[in-house]
């Protein structure tokens, strides 16, 4: 059950990774969350069987990640471990849509399989910005943005909690699946009436954790409300990396750049 | 009026399922006074000092932390006078680095930016964990979580410390340090604790609780003399008070 104990580091470790000290860690939270958001919007925007209007999006995540010093390696498995979520959405896409939408030489390919590529760029996009923003900023930092930006305090409020007790819910599971294997005889699977079980006491156990770090805060002077020790304001840096990425966004939402340079350099060949 | 002070009488709870859980508790604590709370499992001592933090309120009876009863309209006063650390040091740490949980209560308490370094780095510092301000709690040793919750409390500057079994998963070094933390310490202290020993060396008074009432209130060295006493609440007496069992002396 030590596959349950890494997911609770990696949880944590999108935090340690969020208190960087790069410019972009600096940057204003409210400037990043509106951007990714922007981007999100821009991705999903397209039409389904594009895929080439997409690629230049792919400088956002890139950007990120390297002016972040992120570890790319550790994002992209994350990315990965969720993938599969995209590719049942679109794996039947190539059966359902037979009809050959472009022809590279003799080889016509489908648009079921057009599509399925977009959807899966789509989420590799949208996913990774998503995780990105989480790894520069932080949960904290998120919800502090999201309440300034005027989301209701009850739905920050929620947010920040299901990450606090993500951790109470990991670690209750991983010590009560690790006194059961060491008491199941070397059997793997617990059978459907010992899980029953198992999910009842996981679920009053957590809450009766939950509780206790709730009190916890509460001694403290928790009122609902998390600040945040570093939190900056909208200056010149939050508006020129808006403006930039906007007008950049814009640019590749109505201009399919891939396109608009293979007829340039066509052009030019002629 | 001092905040300093504790005064329970005739205090009185049972949890909603019907079990009492404090059937008369009269005290009061002064002033500066390290006073151990003991009592066997279930004696009521962990129930006692979540009323100390107003997380339960009195069913009968009254109790006044710096004179002012503990009831909802008094909140934030008394969680500004009493700070309490957790028996599980897990369910005190919360943010994603010790720097962020230690200034948790001092953000909360509207502390400026400015002066949140200097004080928070105190803290860490009295506690010997400043070395560990930018570490994720979850990676921490039992005795590190321990001495960065106890950070977290006193950064908030608490007249009143109240303490739930703080040398419990401890190796005996990192308890040590505690020991000797606690001995420097000017505030009220209240500790709810089944090491003896602990209790000898820290608290100068000790209050024994069995099934929700107050069984002996006196000097630690003269209630742990009590044998009968101990034995009524399942205690032993502690190593220090013990013959020495090659000798006899």
């Amino acid at each position: 059950m030590g596959q349950l104990a890494q997911n609770l580091t990696d949880i944590g470790y999108m935090d340690t990774l969020a208190a960087g000290f790069t410019r972009l860690h600096r940057l204003d939270p409210r400037a990043k969350l509106l951007t990714t958001a922007l981007f999100i919007v821009a991705v999903v925007s397209f039409g389904k069987y594009e895929v080439s209007a997409l690629l230049p999006f792919l400088l956002y995540p890139v950007y990120l990640a390297a002016q972040g010093r992120l570890p790319v390696g550790h994002l992209l498995k994350k990315v990965l471990l969720v993938s599969p979520f995209a590719v049942v959405v679109g794996i039947f896409n190539p059966f359902l849509d037979s009809g050959v939408l472009l022809r590279v030489g003799d080889f016509g390919v489908s648009g079921g399989w057009v599509s399925f590529a977009s959807i899966l760029l789509r989420f590799f996009l949208t996913v990774s910005a998503a995780l990105l923003l989480l790894a520069l900023t932080g949960m904290n930092s998120i919800c502090e943005a999201l309440l300034r930006l005027g989301v209701p305090k009850a739905f920050v409020v929620q947010l920040l909690f299901l990450n606090r007790y993500l951790f109470s819910l990991t670690a209750e599971a991983e010590s009560m699946s690790r006194a059961r294997a060491l008491r199941s005889a070397g059997r793997g699977g617990m059978g459907f009436g010992v899980f029953i079980q198992i999910l009842g006491h996981l679920l009053l156990k957590t809450l009766d954790r939950a509780e206790r770090v709730y009190r916890a805060m509460l001694c403290r002077g928790f009122d609902g409300h998390i600040r945040v020790a570093r939190f900056s304001n909208i200056g010149r840096p939050e508006l020129l990396f808006c403006g930039a990425w906007t007008a950049l966004f814009i640019v590749f939402r109505f201009v399919n750049l891939p396109v608009a340079l293979g007829q340039a350099v066509t052009g030019l060949l002629k | 009026m001092s905040h300093h002070i504790v005064e329970a009488q005739g205090l009185r709870y049972s949890y909603p399922d019907g079990t009492p859980a404090l059937e008369d508790i009269s005290l009061r604590v002064e002033h500066g006074e390290a006073v151990a709370l003991v009592g066997e499992n279930g004696a009521g001592k962990s129930t006692l000092l979540r009323h100390f933090t107003g997380c339960l309120f009195p069913a009968a009876g009254t109790l006044r932390i710096g004179g002012l009863p503990v009831a909802k309209e008094h909140l934030t006063e008394i969680r500004r006078a009493v700070g309490m650390v957790f028996q599980n040091p897990d369910d005190q740490l919360f943010m994603p680095t010790v720097f962020e949980d230690a200034a948790f209560g001092l953000l909360n308490l509207g502390v400026s930016e400015a002066q949140l370094e200097g004080k928070v780095m105190g803290a860490l510092e009295t506690v010997g964990a400043a070395h560990l301000r930018s570490r994720p709690p979850y990676r921490l040793s039992q005795g590190e979580k321990r001495a960065v919750s106890i950070a977290g409390v006193l950064v908030m500057q608490p007249d009143i410390l109240v303490m739930d079994e703080p040398t419990s998963n401890l190796d005996p070094r990192s308890r040590r340090r505690l020991i000797e933390l606690l001995k420097t310490f000017k505030h009220t202290r209240i500790i709810a604790t089944h090491d003896l020993d602990f209790a000898l060396e820290v608290c100068g008074r000790t209050i024994v609780i069995h099934k929700g009432r107050v069984t002996a209130d006196g000097p630690t060295r003269e209630v742990f003399g009590d044998e009968k006493i101990l034995r009524l609440s399942n205690l032993e007496q502690p190593a220090a008070l013990r013959k020495c069992p090659a000798c006899g002396g």
